[in-house]
């Protein structure tokens, strides 16, 4: 029963959370291809700019004095989202719209979201140096732990208040996307313009004003993403970049253009990554009492070391490209 | 079009002579090799997407396999290694591994004997998982039994042979790697390509850098000896240090552009006559030239093989030249994102172009910090004058604005001048 | 006065023009019909109307208005609507919504004309709820022109409808279309089909390398002979 509640702990918990981050961040990269198809490769700076704004905002709401039972990062986190919304379309007005405007091919625009979050990388550090800075400097997380002795375990299980507002908000943020997409008249422009732009555009549906619905939604959900990882870990410059690949691997896995497959995938990825590195032996110890003597397990048997975490997340999209090109929920195909 | 391209290349030689006038020579002379080893590197990539229209996106995997193999190959030999039951071990992993591969290739194969569908999946699934156990079971003690010789920093040394051996061996890794994953993924979508690179660079990055047993991971290899004489050489015969620091560069500098010239003499002949032909009928509508019977994803495959090769012998001379082979310093920024912007910038599609774009960029990268830090240094300088307190932090600032300097160099050339300063000819075939 | 008239349209995708000097005119009451050999602009003509390539000559006036190289989102709101040919449908969404993206510029209740749409096209009212990417050839067409009579349009255009289609949805998709004139849309049309299409045109143009070469009423054009050799396959 303790390596239940272990495997609950390090596995379920971790996973959910992992599995939103990666989702939100996921939905955001597989709308704008979807819409512009192309691969927004800053979308990890959306992220950790959106990050700092929470953070920012959150310190100055601890300088005016202003407490909630709740970390003041989520209370936060609906300004800096509205900030981060306004960047993003701030971002594609200023880099790819005049690109697009001259017909750039998909790989330029790529180069082109390269070079911004080069800049915004290099603008983050600048300011914030590269040190890493926390959410918890003047409030403490709060933790749960449910004791679990009464089900036979040695171990409670443990979760912090963070990760339970993380994955509400993650399953509101989802919920409100369905509404929007399903029955709302701009949602269902969407869709249909991820479908064919072109018929999109004939039937008279207003395409600039779709693109920018695109950026607010990419840019929320990923100032969402972002001061959740931050929440949850430390906030770093290179908070999110380091997921980026994951987060586009999820997005493909998923699906390219399909929203619930980027959720799907995020979930999928960010499950497997805690599966993988998870130390099964702690969990099938038990068995050794049974087994003979020659076929006891050793003391390490996680299937990946956790150092090549990230690679999981590869072997995933590798497979998925071998065997299900066009993802999940059979996405976009060139 | 000529005059644009001299005057360009113009511009850029009185700038290298600027740079070597404020910041020394010894200094541009060491850079300039650098920029030779990324011009054959921007040269590789070149010919992956100007040429191929591929997007790889796990240059620095190449680069690192390149300074592997030169590492290994012209590191001094460690006797400490070869005396003790390591390479037994060693040998025995690499048989379990061969065996692994021989028994994972026969699943695949097991249709032939009849067993096929779900069943082959099964069976290949298992196979996968025992291979992989059997060779862990074999690695894994011959690993910590060599990283545990003389002491806690053990590891199988290298061959010590001549570093030219090694370039060549980097690129024959490069070959490898190229060619598993370009048979994997050439046949899909070619924004696929990409990812799949970045996760290939990726895996070989905690590979080598987890492997210390091979690599000696984070601890780092060196010095690793040069092709040419080493300053030390030449102070040994009587130079000053001063003008040995000078020849021996300028040694290795020549050598380095011997090798480039060979590698664009070989490529301009082959891109001029009918395999050219073929690969930009290929890049600019591949499902016509298939429809004409070319095998585009062989073609394709060629291409990418070609290009890795050339990042391959380029790792391998960067990593020869500062002497030091270090797993940790490798980021995508600098040694993949920095090669897309050079042949953007530079022109993607032309041999020359790419090859101004990486000793521009690379001579942009270089100054930035120093620049940045005269300017920090300066306005700092004025901000206690006028009775704030000083930036904080004003070297990690100027390293993280090259950062910025960089995006914007793509971002302005982009703008500007959307394929590159100088672009690709197009040549009117008769 | 005319609904719809071009006057020397000159215009093409950017290189060579691919019409040079196009005359077309049709009131609301018409069923106007252009046909053609291959390349000789007839759905470049469409396009050119529908602003999906760059006019450099002439002029469009529409419902009195110069609309030369306006774009969709402003032509839709004024009366015109516009089926390509292919990928002509929302393969992802259902038949319904597909019916919905056509209202989309609409800002009144919009269904009186959803339930007019089903009425002609009772199959689509069956398969309201299944992506229009799963229905047949035939059905998919139906859906496409559904969609484009959503914005209750004044004038639709068609870019050969009949295409790919089996003989008996070619003869089922035109009785549609005589039917929606009758009830007071204009259409114009392009089709490769020209015997069957001109034969119920109320106004036929034979176009050739990006000019007119004969006007007059389908039946008109059916029975002069010199287009009947030429462009007709005699």
């Amino acid at each position: 029963m303790t390596e239940l509640i272990f495997f609950i702990n390090q596995v379920l918990i971790s996973g959910a959370v992992l599995g939103s981050i990666y989702a939100l961040g996921a939905i955001g990269i597989t709308l704008i291809f979807g819409i512009l198809r192309f691969a927004h490769f800053a979308h990890s700076e959306l992220m950790t700019s959106g990050a700092f704004f929470a953070f920012l905002l959150a310190a100055l709401f601890a300088a005016w004095g202003i407490h909630a039972p709740i970390p003041t990062g989520f209370v936060v986190l609906p300004i800096a989202m509205v900030i981060s919304a306004v960047l993003a379309l701030g971002i594609d007005k200023g880099f790819y719209a005049p690109l697009r405007k001259r017909g750039a091919k998909p790989v330029t625009l790529l180069i082109a979201s390269i070079g911004v979050t080069l800049m915004m990388q290099g603008l983050t550090r600048l300011f914030f140096g590269a040190g890493t800075y926390s959410f918890f400097e003047t409030e403490t997380k709060v933790l749960y732990r449910f004791d679990m002795s009464a089900l036979g375990s040695t171990r409670p299980l443990v979760i912090t208040q963070p990760q339970v507002l993380m994955v509400l908000v993650t399953i509101i943020a989802v919920v409100a996307l369905h509404f929007f997409l399903t029955r709302s008249r701009l949602g269902k422009a969407m869709r249909a313009m991820a479908d064919n732009a072109d018929l999109a555009q004939v039937s008279g549906i207003n395409t600039a004003l779709v693109v920018r619905v695109t950026w607010v939604i990419a840019g929320a959900l990923a100032c969402m993403a972002g001061t959740m990882l931050a929440l949850d870990v430390t906030l770093k410059p290179d908070l999110a970049f380091n997921i980026i690949l994951p987060i586009f691997a999820a997005a493909i896995v998923g699906g390219l253009g399909q929203a619930y497959g980027a959720i799907a995938g995020g979930f999928l990825i960010g499950f497997a990554e805690t599966l993988a590195v998870f130390n099964w032996s702690t969990v099938l110890k038990p068995l050794n009492a049974v087994l003979p003597e020659w076929v006891h397990l050793p003391a390490n048997l996680s299937l990946v070391p956790t150092e090549y975490k990230l690679t999981v997340a590869f072997v995933i999209l590798v497979v998925t490209l071998l065997v299900r090109p066009t993802g999940i929920f059979k996405g976009a195909s060139s | 079009m000529m005059r644009r391209s001299l005057t360009l290349f113009a511009a850029l030689f009185v700038l290298i002579l600027g740079v070597g006038f404020v910041l020394g020579v010894p200094f541009t002379t060491s850079r300039l090799v650098e920029a030779a080893a990324y011009s054959l590197i921007a040269l590789g990539l070149n010919i992956q997407w100007g040429y191929g229209g591929l997007f790889n996106f796990g240059i620095m995997g190449f680069l690192m396999l390149g300074g592997f193999a030169v590492t290994f190959m012209s590191y001094p030999i460690n006797p400490l290694f070869w005396g003790s039951d390591g390479p037994f071990m060693l040998g025995k992993a690499i048989l379990a591994f061969v065996a692994g591969a021989g028994l994972v290739y026969g699943a695949q194969q097991s249709h032939r004997i009849g067993i096929k569908g779900g069943w082959k999946v099964a069976l290949t699934v298992l196979v996968w998982f025992v291979a992989y156990c059997v060779y862990r079971s074999q690695i894994d003690p011959a690993a910590a039994y060599i990283e545990a010789l003389s002491g806690k920093d053990g590891w199988v040394g290298g061959l010590g042979l001549h570093p030219l051996v090694g370039w060549l061996f980097g690129g024959v890794l490069a070959a490898i790697v190229a060619y598993i994953v370009g048979k994997i993924c050439l046949g899909l979508r070619t924004d696929y390509l990409a990812i799949a690179t970045i996760g290939i660079s990726e895996i070989i990055r905690a590979l080598i850098k987890n492997m210390d047993w091979l690599t000696r991971g984070t601890l780092s290899v060196s010095p690793i000896p040069w092709p040419t004489p080493l300053p030390q050489d030449y102070q040994a015969n009587g130079v000053d240090n001063l003008t040995a620091l000078i020849y021996a560069r300028a040694g290795f500098l020549v050598l380095a552009l011997v090798v480039l010239g060979i590698a664009v003499f070989l490529i301009s002949r082959a891109y001029a006559g009918p395999w050219g032909r073929m690969m930009r009928a290929i890049r600019d509508n591949h499902i016509a030239a298939s429809s004409m019977g070319k095998n585009v994803t062989s073609r394709q495959l060629e291409i990418f093989i070609v290009g890795s090769v050339l990042m391959g012998i380029g790792g391998a001379m960067l990593v020869s030249f500062q002497q030091i082979y270090d797993p940790t310093s490798y980021q995508p920024i600098n040694h993949t994102f920095i090669i897309w912007v050079m042949v953007i910038v530079g022109g993607s599609g032309n041999n020359w172009g790419a090859m101004f774009g990486a000793v521009l960029i690379w001579m942009i990268w270089i100054i930035s910090e120093p620049l940045a830090k005269a300017i920090f240094e300066t306005v700092s300088h004025w901000s206690t004058m006028i009775g704030w307190s000083e930036i904080p932090d004003i070297e990690s600032r100027s390293a993280q604005m090259r950062v910025f300097v960089l995006g914007l160099v793509i971002t302005i050339a982009l703008r500007f001048a959307p394929k590159g300063l100088i672009p690709e000819v197009v040549r009117r075939e008769g | 006065m005319a609904l719809i008239e071009l006057t020397h349209v000159v215009g093409g995708y950017g290189g060579a023009p691919i019409l040079n000097g196009v005359n077309i005119a049709i009131d609301q009451s018409d069923i106007g019909v252009i046909v053609g050999p291959n390349g000789a602009g007839k759905s470049t003509t469409l396009k050119a109307i529908f602003g999906l390539l760059k006019v450099t000559g002439g002029t469009i006036v529409f419902d009195g208005a110069e609309v030369t190289n306006s774009l969709p989102d402003k032509l839709v709101p004024r009366g015109l609507s516009f089926v390509p040919q292919e990928k002509n449908v929302f393969t992802s969404m259902s038949v319904e919504e597909n019916l919905e993206m056509g209202a989309f510029t609409r800002k009144d209740a919009f269904g009186d004309t959803m339930e007019w749409v089903y009425d002609m096209f009772p199959v689509l009212k069956e398969k309201r709820n299944q992506k229009a990417g799963e229905l047949s050839g035939g059905q998919r067409q139906m859906v496409a022109m559904g969609r484009a009579l959503m914005s209750k349009p004044k004038l639709l255009m068609l870019d050969e409808p009949s295409a790919g289609l089996s003989p008996r949805y070619v003869i089922e998709i035109f009785e549609t279309i005589v039917r929606v004139n009758k009830e007071g849309v204009g259409i114009l049309m392009v089709e490769q089909n020209a015997r069957q299409a001109l034969a119920f045109a109320s106004k036929g143009f034979v176009l050739a390398s990006g000019q007119n070469r004969f006007t007059g009423t389908g039946p008109e054009l059916i029975a002069d002979p010199e287009v009947a050799k030429s462009f007709l396959g005699g």
